[in-house]
């Protein structure tokens, strides 16, 4: 048996480009809710577009140059969407119950999104260069040290933690939301939960209603 | 769609749906807002403390931090690992300490890193201060102390004029010599040099100016600036009225509430502190993670009842069946 056939075999029937650009979606898909992913993707677009023109200037230019400054502002304003429109998006699809039917492994790659995505906006906030940089590096250390990380991940080493800020993290950050896409994509939304009056969806197409089999 | 898609969306309502439309004005909606936030509010960047700059503004600071970095009363001093093999700010859970277990990775000797070794950077031109040093490391132990005991008496006796600081005449022995000569360090600028040479012409390391700044005179700035307070909350903090990391919430609430701020009793968690509030943290974060395989947890959802606002149309529709099924 090809490998390579099987797996050709298994992206063709499950994520077509109808299925990873669909033009229909279920009616119920017509809410604000909705939105919230989109949102959080488009801000943090903004964020990697700001933050490769912050990074291919250099540290001293947000500091020292207008347009720079204006730069690192608007790094700093998309970050504030970024996490408020993500914070939601997370919510709802946590009153949603958005595990159910075999997606447990597209909430884990969410949350797992979530807790890269605050390590990299916390060695941003340490890279700002400014006294809030300080403050919170100083702050941060003993938390890492009392877990013995601060050996390896020292907050008041500027370098270190710039290097994770702008490659390291941003990169886990991508590879961990493409994959949270995809598999949003593969599987398709879930469906609304089933009210007593309703009927339910096809059993065979539904695994585990709560259970979230992957 | 895929067959398997289409078996798990049967009998449900489809409609049109561009998605690529959808970001791309959400994208273009977002950056105005943001452009917009940013022209009007800027973004915080209050300058960083310098060695030079705290020694210049409050030289009493200055040469009281100064003063503990030499007789090793500075919490960096005794702090443990990975600075040194110190124990007072060494975390464990019960007897296990990761802390400890990790070990001293990156050597800190609070007299020789922030006095010592400046000074004697600075002596080659300056023969009286090579004598002091000298003078003062033949000392032994217990004369070392008298005179440190002596200067840090003296030292809560000075007056501080701008960036001049009169510290009246002591049995300090070399010490007032040194002291004196750390203060003309830190004011010319000179100290925020030496304490990041670590042998490469390049550096981007700040521990050690950072570790010599971090209790008065980092407290200080972040008094004047408001970020201290009963309670504080630390690294969620930001300078001015800009948003800090609010995402941080949970972490740092576990700072201002019992047990995890009980410093005395069976429940003291305080002096563990730091190690209790990310050890709960990461439990909190698993169990968010896996929800959708913890019972109970996983039904959630469907007592809040939230899910009816979200879907209300579809539940109309539903109650509707002539429409739901057209």
């Amino acid at each position: 048996m090809s490998l390579t056939h099987a797996l050709q075999q298994r992206l063709t029937e499950n994520l077509s480009y109808e299925d990873l650009l669909p033009e229909e979606q279920p009616a119920y898909v017509h809410s604000y809710v909705y939105l919230f992913g989109a949102a959080t993707i488009a801000s943090f677009a903004l964020l990697m577009v700001t933050g490769i023109i912050l990074a291919a200037f250099g540290p001293q230019w947000w500091h020292f140059d207008n347009a720079g400054h204006f730069f690192n502002s608007l790094h700093f304003w998309a970050v504030q969407a970024f996490f408020f429109f993500m914070v939601l998006h997370l919510w709802t699809a946590f009153f949603q119950g958005a595990w159910r039917d075999g997606r447990g492994l597209t909430w884990v790659s969410g949350v797992m999104t979530f807790g890269a995505s605050v390590l990299t906006a916390f060695t941003g906030y340490i890279s700002q260069q400014n006294f809030d940089a300080q403050w919170i590096a100083i702050q941060g250390k003993d938390a890492m040290n009392a877990i013995g990380a601060g050996a390896f991940f020292n907050l008041l080493n500027f370098g270190q933690m710039y290097g994770y800020h702008i490659f390291l993290l941003p990169v886990l950050v991508s590879l961990l939301m493409g994959i949270h896409l995809t598999l949003v994509r593969f599987k398709g939304v879930v469906r609304p939960y089933e009210e007593s009056t309703q009927a339910a969806p096809p059993t065979s197409a539904v695994t585990a209603r709560e259970g979230a089999a992957v | 769609m895929s067959t398997r898609k289409q078996a798990y969306y049967a009998g449900v309502r489809m409609a049109p749906y561009d998605i690529v439309r959808e970001v791309m004005l959400l994208l273009g909606g977002i950056a105005v807002l943001v452009v917009i936030l940013s022209a009007f509010l800027s973004s915080p960047d209050i300058p960083p403390l310098t060695l030079k700059s705290v020694a210049v503004q409050t030289p009493q600071i200055f040469s009281q931090t100064a003063l503990s970095m030499l007789n090793d009363t500075s919490p960096i001093s005794t702090y443990g690992p990975p600075y040194n093999n110190g124990s007072g700010s060494v975390q464990s859970l019960g007897p296990i300490s990761m802390q400890r277990a990790i070990g001293v990775h990156i050597p800190i000797n609070t007299a020789q890193d922030f006095v010592i070794r400046p000074l004697t950077e600075a002596s080659a031109n300056d023969p009286a201060l090579a004598t002091a040093i000298n003078t003062f490391e033949s000392a032994s132990a217990s004369q070392q102390a008298s005179w440190e005991n002596s200067y840090n008496t003296a030292l809560t006796k000075a007056t501080a004029s701008g960036s001049k600081l009169g510290v009246p005449a002591c049995s300090c022995g070399p010490v007032a010599e040194m002291m004196s000569a750390e203060l003309k360090l830190g004011q010319s600028g000179a100290m925020d040099g030496l304490l990041l040479t670590s042998g490469h012409f390049y550096q981007t390391d700040f521990t050690r100016p950072l570790l010599f700044m971090q209790n008065a005179a980092v407290q200080n700035k972040a008094q004047q600036l408001n970020l201290l307070g009963n309670p504080t909350w630390g690294v969620m903090n930001e300078t001015g009225n800009y948003p800090g990391q609010e995402w941080l919430w949970l972490y740092t609430l576990f700072y201002q509430i019992p047990p995890y701020t009980n410093t005395d009793g069976p429940w003291a968690w305080a002096p563990n502190i730091d190690l209790l509030a990310v050890l709960s943290v990461t439990v909190m974060t698993f169990a968010l993670m896996f929800i959708p395989w913890i019972p109970g947890l996983r039904s959630l959802p469907k007592l809040f009842r939230v899910y009816r606002l979200i879907w209300r149309d579809y539940y109309r529709e539903q109650a509707q069946p002539s429409k739901a099924a057209s």
